[in-house]
């Protein structure tokens, strides 16, 4: 077995500077679970096949469940508990309710992380664009037609075009 | 007191803090509840309490998973008590607090709860117009209701709140079915589509599954695994693991398991574990297990004999012979199994992914050799079910090893385990002769369903000639078969066994429709006399545009209907089919279902979406691989879950149906999946396939040899 290389490793997480002393090659999903409690991230698969466990690092979406936690270290990582601001939900959220792309709600904060990137690349996704960039993200409920839905309508809202 | 329930009746009232509290006792429980057998007399348990502050706290045995049932039983009981969906508060799997349930499946919670709570909630508002009619002088037919608030009709000024009417009252009853219910034409909160209660929870990350309970001082488990199911352990070397600072190691009784603070740890102390083991010999693989059940499988046992099946067998002028196969199929929620257990001061609580919390606490209770009133399973938001969370080994481990190590355990199983633990959905196999007169009606059928179960087996065609028999499966409750007939579990599958059997019933149809040239929407009508299924199958036509012809048409354009769970549904689907690949592309699919009233229509969508999107995986893609009990699928990499790219655009169309009370919702749609696309690549090609899935390959072989004849 290994031996865990200790070290200080220091990010910016959901807007706060956090200082970590531990071992760097863990994995940045039980890191966000365990040391921080932040269960919004979830576990699917452990190999990077669902999306269940996606967060933002500077602004694109990562598996969480692949990265080592010296791969986030200095950069800026969002997870889905920081995505509504003052109370006030996300457009994509907003959507995700509206549009009844919610049921067992497993795979949602992936897809919204997901979701919320490709929107910042991508302010008018066509379906087909959405349809490619959320194709590695599962969902067992069979949601997809309305999470398709719920993105475009989302990304009208924030272009004004509602 | 009984074992089976939690609190006394007058625990209950002192934690529930007086008010207004129907109860149910064991009457009713035996007219509605699915499997009340065990109950005693003395149980008893609340439905609802309504609070001095006039909130409404509904409990309830049902868990939700996605299904959508905490809105929808929510708004049963604002319907039918006369509050805002706003101010009711769901409880829902918590053993303490619940009514006596077997478990969420079946599509059961709107068709067998939802009477009784209704009826609760219709009591508890007879009580409180009572009340109310006493305070404010006034008789309680002239009495209404609105949003929790009494007034006397002729002057609304003069009224009284529910909280008002509950602070300091102390009044418990129990339902005598006297109340009655209100008419879909008195709707206010039933028959719409309120945003769902749990959505703002999912979406923010708030929402609680089992793995997210975090208990101070708990221990992450992991389980040492064998290679394959059967197999024997020679060795154990766990020295390297044991070195680990901070690890506690289980063994015990075949429990082996390592323990620590940390997850990654943990895991990282279960990969230093060695283990030899002894693998029995593989005798069965996807290819030879038709074979092996139909020779293993139990006798078979005639379920539903109609007419003289020999002689129409002698006089049918054409007859058609057909073996269906479909594969094992996992469940694959993206939530695996997850359960937290502690045990403190004698009690154990267990917070669980499960669909049948009542029968999970009985099971730990047994387990642990303890009594089942010192168990409390509590069941947080589930993510997905599909039937595999009946199944709560899960439950039992994390409960054995909190007893065993004295801490409080955190147990989910990885990805991994979930395919190697799995109860899966059987593979199966169905044999169909049937015949047909000269002037092409139906004359025979003679059906034999192995290893599935009869669900759905016994479709609503008009034949007068009919034998249906069925080896049992696991379609409703237990399967009896012998624990060596598959080489690892299986056990309820979203409609267990239906999926199975309207293929093979809907794909048998379909192909005598094509040999009597008949277009295959009118020979089923002209077969059907029921008037639901007649009018779901034109409702589906309508809003599909179905173009009458024989098959194959080659336009790619099938159609399927069954019954499922009390729902009647019509499916319609077009699909394009790569003649030199086989790969199918699914472009369009109508559905049209008659589930009596609806509780929330646009939920009763989302099920109808959910239920075709996922049966996509078990008609094209899903089919594990094994080697006898060894499991070869592992994780998504080679298991193949529906995608947002095979999704087609998916309309519902819901047929009114208001005298009925409300029937299932979660299961009917995915029955008709696999036989609506194989019909409509039957029409694309002219090929029709007999096993599921239907992959990319098995079609291009089918299609190059129906070409070639």
């Amino acid at each position: 077995m290994s031996v865990p290389t200790e070290r200080s490793i220091q990010f910016e997480l959901n807007g706060r500077h956090v200082s970590l002393n531990t071992d760097e090659q863990r994995a940045l999903l039980w890191v966000l679970r365990t040391d921080f409690a932040l269960t919004g991230t979830k576990y699917g698969c452990g190999q990077g096949s669902c999306g269940a466990c996606t967060v933002i690092v500077d602004g694109k979406p990562i598996r969480s469940c692949l990265t080592p936690l010296k791969n986030v270290a200095g950069k800026q990582v969002r997870t889905i508990e920081a995505l509504a601001h003052n109370g006030e939900l996300h457009p994509l959220q907003q959507a995700f309710i509206d549009h009844g792309a919610v049921q067992c709600g497993f795979c949602t904060p992936g897809m919204i992380l997901s979701a919320e990137a490709l929107l910042r690349e991508t302010p008018n996704p066509s379906p087909e664009a959405i349809v490619s960039h959320l194709e590695r993200n599962l969902c067992r409920c069979g949601a997809h037609q309305r999470i398709v839905a719920a993105v475009q309508s989302a990304a009208r809202r924030s272009s004004g075009q509602s | 007191m009984s074992a089976t329930s939690g609190l006394s009746r007058r625990q209950f009232l002192q934690w529930a803090g007086g008010g207004v509290v129907i109860l149910v006792s064991c009457g009713p429980l035996r007219v509605f509840s699915q499997n009340a057998d065990h109950i005693s007399p003395e149980d008893f348990n609340a439905y609802l309490v309504i609070g001095n502050d006039g909130r409404i706290t509904v409990f309830s045995g049902k868990i939700e998973m996605g299904q959508g049932v905490m809105t929808s039983q929510a708004q049963m009981v604002a319907e039918e008590l006369g509050v805002a969906l706003a101010s009711i508060d769901m409880v829902l799997g918590d053993t303490d607090r619940c009514p006596v349930d077997s478990g969420t499946f079946g599509s059961l919670t709107t068709r067998m709860f939802g009477p009784v709570l209704r009826a609760a909630a219709a009591q508890a508002r007879a009580e409180l117009l009572a009340l109310a009619a006493q305070k404010l002088g006034v008789a309680p037919e002239r009495l209404m209701v609105k949003d929790g608030v009494v007034s006397a009709a002729s002057e609304p000024g003069r009224s009284v709140s529910y909280g008002a009417l509950s602070k300091g009252a102390k009044i418990a009853r129990t339902i005598d079915g006297q109340a009655i219910l209100r008419a879909a034409s008195e709707f206010h909160v039933m028959g719409h589509s309120p945003v769902r209660l749990d959505g703002r929870e999912k979406v923010t990350g708030a929402a609680k599954y089992a793995a997210d309970i975090r208990i101070p001082g708990m221990l992450y488990a992991r389980i040492l695994r064998p290679p394959s199911h059967g197999a024997k352990l020679l060795h154990l070397d766990s020295a390297a693991a044991e070195r680990l600072h901070g690890v506690a190691l289980v063994n015990r009784d075949g429990l082996i398991a390592v323990l620590h603070a940390d997850p990654e740890a943990a895991e990282q102390a279960l990969r230093g574990i060695k283990a030899e083991w002894q693998v029995p010999e593989p005798q069965v693989d996807p290819q030879s297990i038709y074979e092996h059940l139909v020779a293993a499988a139990p006798p078979l046992k005639t379920i539903e004999e109609r007419g003289d099946v020999e002689a129409a067998r002698r006089g049918a002028a054409r007859i058609f012979e057909a073996t269906y196969q479909k594969g094992y199929v996992a469940h694959a929620a993206l939530e695996t199994h997850a359960a937290v257990a502690e045990i403190k001061e004698g009690k154990a609580t267990i917070w669980a992914s499960t669909q049948t919390p009542f029968p999970t606490r009985d099971r730990v209770a047994k387990a642990l050799g303890i009594d089942p009133v010192r168990v409390r399973v509590i069941t947080p938001l589930l993510g997905g079910g599909f039937g595999g969370k009946s199944a709560d080994a899960q439950a039992l481990e994390a409960a054995h090893l909190a007893q065993i190590t004295g801490r409080a355990v955190h147990l989910a199983w990885t990805r991994e385990e979930e395919f190697y633990n799995d109860t899966f959905d059987p593979a199966s196999v169905v044999k169909v002769v049937s015949g047909m007169q000269p002037n092409g009606k139906i004359a025979l059928w003679d059906y034999a369903v192995y290893c599935a179960g009869n669900r759905g087996a016994v479709p609503c065609y008009d034949i007068s000639n009919a034998r249906f028999r069925s080896s049992g499966g696991i379609s409703y409750g237990v399967d009896k078969s012998p624990t060596t007939l598959h080489p690892f579990a299986v056990g309820p599958w979203r409609a267990p066994g239906a999926n199975m059997n309207v293929f093979a019933t809907e794909s048998q149809i379909d192909m005598m429709a094509a040999a009597a040239a008949e277009d295959p929407l009118a020979f089923r009508l002209r077969h059907v006399s029921d008037p639901r299924m007649r009018r779901v199958l034109q409702a589906a036509a309508d809003v599909f545009g179905w173009r009458a012809a024989a098959r194959p048409s080659r336009r790619g354009c099938g159609l399927a209907c069954s019954i499922d769970a009390g729902t009647y549904v019509a499916t319609m689907a077009e699909v394009e089919v790569d003649p030199a690949t086989g790969q199918v592309g699914v472009t369009r699919v109508v559905c049209a279902q008659d589930m009596g009233i609806v509780v929330n229509p646009d939920g009763a969508k989302m099920q109808v979406e959910g239920g075709i999107t996922m049966g996509l995986g078990y008609t094209l893609s899903e089919e594990l691989q094994f080697r006898g009990g060894e499991i070869l699928d592992r994780n998504f990499g080679t298991y193949a879950i529906p995608r947002f790219s095979w999704v087609p655009r998916i309309e519902v169309v819901l047929v009114k149906n208001d005298d009925l009370a409300p029937q299932g919702g979660g299961e009917p749609s995915i029955t008709t999946t696999g036989a609506v696309i194989a019909n409509a690549v039957f029409d694309a090609t002219g090929a029709r396939l007999f096993r599921l899935p239907m992959t990319a390959d098995r079609i291009r072989q089918a299609t190059a040899k129906a070409n070639s004849v």
